[in-house]
């Protein structure tokens, strides 16, 4: 065959354009993976975990617990969902930790943990985190890392600017992602009189520097924005706090087109110790508002529920020099300050830059007195070009969230690019990006918002795992990555699976947290009303159809563990001790069809579970925790009697050969 | 009695005074599931440590529980092991060298029936074991050692002296040495 000289350069080119065309398609970035990362995530069997990190769990409503680096889950610690692993919500004791003014409610969307905080540092003391549905701040012990508090806040729909603390957790804070009409007026208005009737609401709930209880000091009534994020000053600008606000558009319908009007929505900077000062002056209005107030006990192992009735109000546009609105870019998400408190990064989703507001221009601008407006006719605002520090040019798209590294860096998640951008807070350099897997919401460094970042390491926490992992059908595993900060370049360490959903977290070195934990709850200082402490004490006791089983649990038998004289139509309480006083000896507890849960009981700890039979019969009951050699043996039984029966109440334990 | 050998019995007197202050003995429990230990700690006038840990383990294998009042030693040792230190103080202070050898033999013998009291406690914990007990080995006890190390099922079983019993036990050999020991010169240098 012969081929002409004019075919064979049509072939030639053909081909040298194919590979020019595929070998100029962009390219995805090189493999970020640190080459030592297996060295620096493995953590020897038998060996600690150098950092604690919480992540919240988003919509699954409690907090996951991981070893950094890591990567392992260590506890998943039930905050605002019942947990019928352990009991959490359906103890009687832990009841009344879910309740709240619309009464039970078993389940909410956590998304913030904040670490508690002394001079700017986190302090290891406690955990906060804010539920985002039914709007509440619950506080965490790290010394035993149960829930203990959970406080309601009023007035508003959609706790997300929370629970964010100032410097030395004087205050932690709540605000409304749904502005909507305060709880005293009639609500029974139309939607589309948003502007009328629709109030913001921010929240100052005072945190006991003692004992960390939490109580609602005020709330300030401002502009019906959704408020987003939010973050306090530290070191010169510790009197303020700011918060995000998106929604200035004020739309109640379609926000995802109405909400994304202006060039520019605003970033509210609250002067919170004057607004402390005026409350204190008496200057504050008090409002009827209903909010539960859940406290739980950790001597008497009991939570009680108080229905609080009011609350103090300030208005902020009759209060001068109060607030005053910093224009940011397109919808803006976090607020981050910088660890010397002198600047504050905003992440305008929408928005192209990230700018960087300075706190001393933004007094020299207060103190000129030259606004660019006002909002609500009072409240100034004050000139985008007078408060800049200046911006961060062409970071990625979507910025969300940013945290700093403490050596002069700022890190900021980048949702729509999927990645996390490393810049100088000096100069607004970018210095270094790198992918996140996939489209990061936040990101935490350890003590990455405090006075004093540890560094390290910093996590990306996405909001989409696609192929990340083994996949396990439609509903996927939650994605997160670990990335070592300690280099100028950004280096990926590890990449895990979390529950849903990890919106964000606060990490802390461990042995800020170890030195304060607690391994079992001394018996003689157990102060619940139904607590047993000794198995001579257990008994059986009828009023009515209300019967109370006063039981013990210690290696291996559950006292008395033969009951009999139950009737059809009664209510048992089975009030269960832990007598063990050693580490890592829980008992379990659970009854055959019982329309409960079981639970958990630590040693010293007294718990109530709840029973109506309803069937009669003879009905087991045993210890769920594999607890001992006999734990297998640790059992017993019921005797349920129709209705009206005469049995008599009867219980009993085998003789123990071997007692004291 | 030459200075040195009153200082000798000051010092070790004073080194068993040091007993009231500190346990003098201990047993020790190791297991895989107690890598952190269990200890019962013995001292002069009773018994600290892991205590019902320790006796809601040996509830399986039938050991009676531990309890500090059922030792009348705990009541009477405060008292002999003072009158011990006393004849101690007292040999130095009347520079008696018979109230030494009495110190000495005391004290010998305080050790040999301390031993052995404590030997009879520990068998009739490790072999008067109750029959309805849930865990029985044939041929099997749980005896502690008196001194050292033993394998009893998943525990490793250590006895040793503590702080108090190191003080006594140096205290002991000072007392010995201030009997026994001779300077080269002491012939030519007779005490007054």
């Amino acid at each position: 065959m012969k081929i002409s000289p004019y075919k064979l350069l049509v072939l030639t080119s053909t081909v040298l354009v194919s590979i020019l065309a595929s070998s100029c398609k962009p390219g995805k970035a090189g493999s970020s993976v640190d080459a030592d990362a297996a060295k620096k995530v493995y953590v020897a069997p038998g060996k600690y975990d150098e950092i604690y990190a919480f992540l919240s769990g988003g919509f699954s409503g409690q907090i996951a617990v991981y070893g950094i680096p890591s990567g392992r889950l260590l506890k998943v610690l039930p905050v605002f969902s019942q947990n019928p692993e352990n009991g959490y919500g359906y103890s009687e004791e832990t009841k009344p930790m879910l309740n709240t003014s619309h009464g039970f409610v078993p389940w909410d969307d956590s998304h913030h943990p904040e670490l508690s905080k002394t001079n700017g540092e986190d302090d290891g003391r406690w955990l906060f985190i804010n539920a985002n549905n039914t709007p509440r701040i619950a506080r965490l012990n790290l010394a035993t890392f149960k829930t203990v508090e959970i406080l309601e806040l009023p007035n508003i729909g959609g706790n997300h600017a929370s629970p964010f603390c100032t410097e030395n957790t004087e205050y932690v804070v709540g605000n409304t992602r749904f502005s909507e009409p305060l709880d005293n007026s009639n609500g029974d208005v139309p939607i589309s009189s948003f502007k009328q009737n629709f109030k913001g609401a921010v929240s100052f709930v005072k945190v006991n520097k003692d004992n960390g209880t939490m109580n609602l000091a005020f709330q300030l009534l401002v502009p019906p924005f959704d408020y987003d994020l939010a973050h306090a000053g530290k070191g010169p600008s510790h009197d303020w706090i700011f918060f995000t606000c998106y929604n200035t558009e004020e739309a109640h319908t379609l926000l995802e087109v109405n909400a994304s009007q202006r060039d520019k929505d605003f970033i509210m900077a609250v002067n919170w110790k004057k607004a402390e000062e005026l409350i204190k002056e008496g200057k504050g209005t008090k409002i009827t508002a209903k909010y539960a107030h859940n406290v739980y006990n950790e001597n008497s192992h009991t939570a009680t529920s108080t229905m609080e009735t009011a609350t103090q109000t300030l208005d902020v546009t009759k209060f001068p020099g109060l607030v005053y609105y910093m224009p940011c870019p397109k919808s803006p998400h976090g607020i981050d300050v910088t660890p010397d408190g002198e600047y504050m990064a905003a992440s305008g989703k929408l928005a192209a830059v990230i700018p960087v507001f300075s706190f001393k221009k933004m007094l020299n601008a207060i103190d000129k007195k030259q606004f660019d407006g006002m909002i609500a006719g009072d409240l100034p605002v004050l000139k985008y070009e007078d408060v800049l520090h200046g911006e961060v040019k062409k970071p990625g798209l979507g910025p969300l969230h940013t945290e700093f590294d403490g050596k002069g860096y700022g890190y900021t998640t980048m949702f729509v690019s999927s990645e996390i951008v490393k810049w100088k807070i000096d100069n607004l350099e970018i210095i270094d990006r790198i992918p996140s897997y996939y489209s990061p919401g936040h990101l935490s460094i350890v003590g990455g918002d405090s006075k004093k970042p540890f560094g390290k390491y910093l996590l990306a926490l996405n909001k989409i795992t696609k192929d990340r992992y083994l996949p396990t059908g439609p509903e996927l595993a939650q994605a997160c990555q670990l990335i070592d900060i300690t280099g100028n370049k950004m280096k990926l360490l590890l990449d895990f699976p979390t529950i849903g959903e990890p919106h964000y977290a606060q990490m802390i070195p461990a042995d800020k947290i170890l030195k304060n934990q607690i391994k079992f709850f001394k018996l003689e200082d157990n102060k619940n009303a139904y607590v047993t402490k000794s198995e001579k004490d257990t008994k059986v006791v009828r009023s009515g159809n209300r019967v109370d089983v006063y039981m013990t649990a210690i290696r291996s038998h559950l006292a008395p563990d033969n009951i009999e004289g139950i009737k059809i139509g009664d209510e048992v309480y089975v009030h269960i001790t832990n007598l063990e006083q050693d580490w890592d000896v829980p008992h379990g507890f659970a009854i055959k069809g019982n329309n409960n849960a079981e639970l958990l009981v630590m040693p010293g700890e007294t718990c109530t579970l709840k029973w109506v039979p309803g069937l009669v019969g003879i009905v087991p009951f045993y210890c769920t925790d594999f607890c001992s050699a006999l734990h297998q043996e640790m059992q017993g039984y019921f005797r349920v009697s129709p209705a009206g029966s005469t049995v008599p109440i009867k219980f009993s334990i085998g003789v123990n050969p071997v007692t004291e | 009695m030459k200075s040195l050998t009153r200082v000798l019995i000051i010092i070790s007197a004073t080194l068993m005074f040091g007993a009231y202050f500190f346990p003098l003995w201990h047993i020790l429990l190791d297991a895989p599931q107690y890598p952190e230990g269990l200890e019962l700690k013995i001292w002069l006038n009773g018994l600290s440590g892991n205590i019902s840990q320790i006796n809601g383990l040996n509830h399986y294998i039938g050991m009676k529980f531990i309890v500090a009042d059922d030792f009348k030693e705990f009541k009477i040792l405060p008292y002999v092991f003072g009158l011990l230190t006393l004849i101690g103080f007292a040999a130095a202070i009347a520079k008696s060298r018979r109230l030494l050898w009495v110190w000495f033999i005391s004290l010998c013998l305080f050790a040999i029936v301390g031993f052995s009291d404590f030997y009879i406690w520990e068998y009739n914990y490790g072999h008067n074991l109750n029959p309805h007990a849930a865990i029985k080995i044939e041929g099997m006890n749980y005896q502690p050692p008196l001194f050292g190390y033993k394998q009893l099922l998943n525990f490793t079983a250590g006895s040793l002296p503590d702080t108090g019993g190191f003080f006594v036990g140096l205290g002991g050999i000072l007392a010995a040495a201030a009997l026994f020991y001779k300077p080269r010169l002491s012939s030519k240098n007779k005490s007054k």
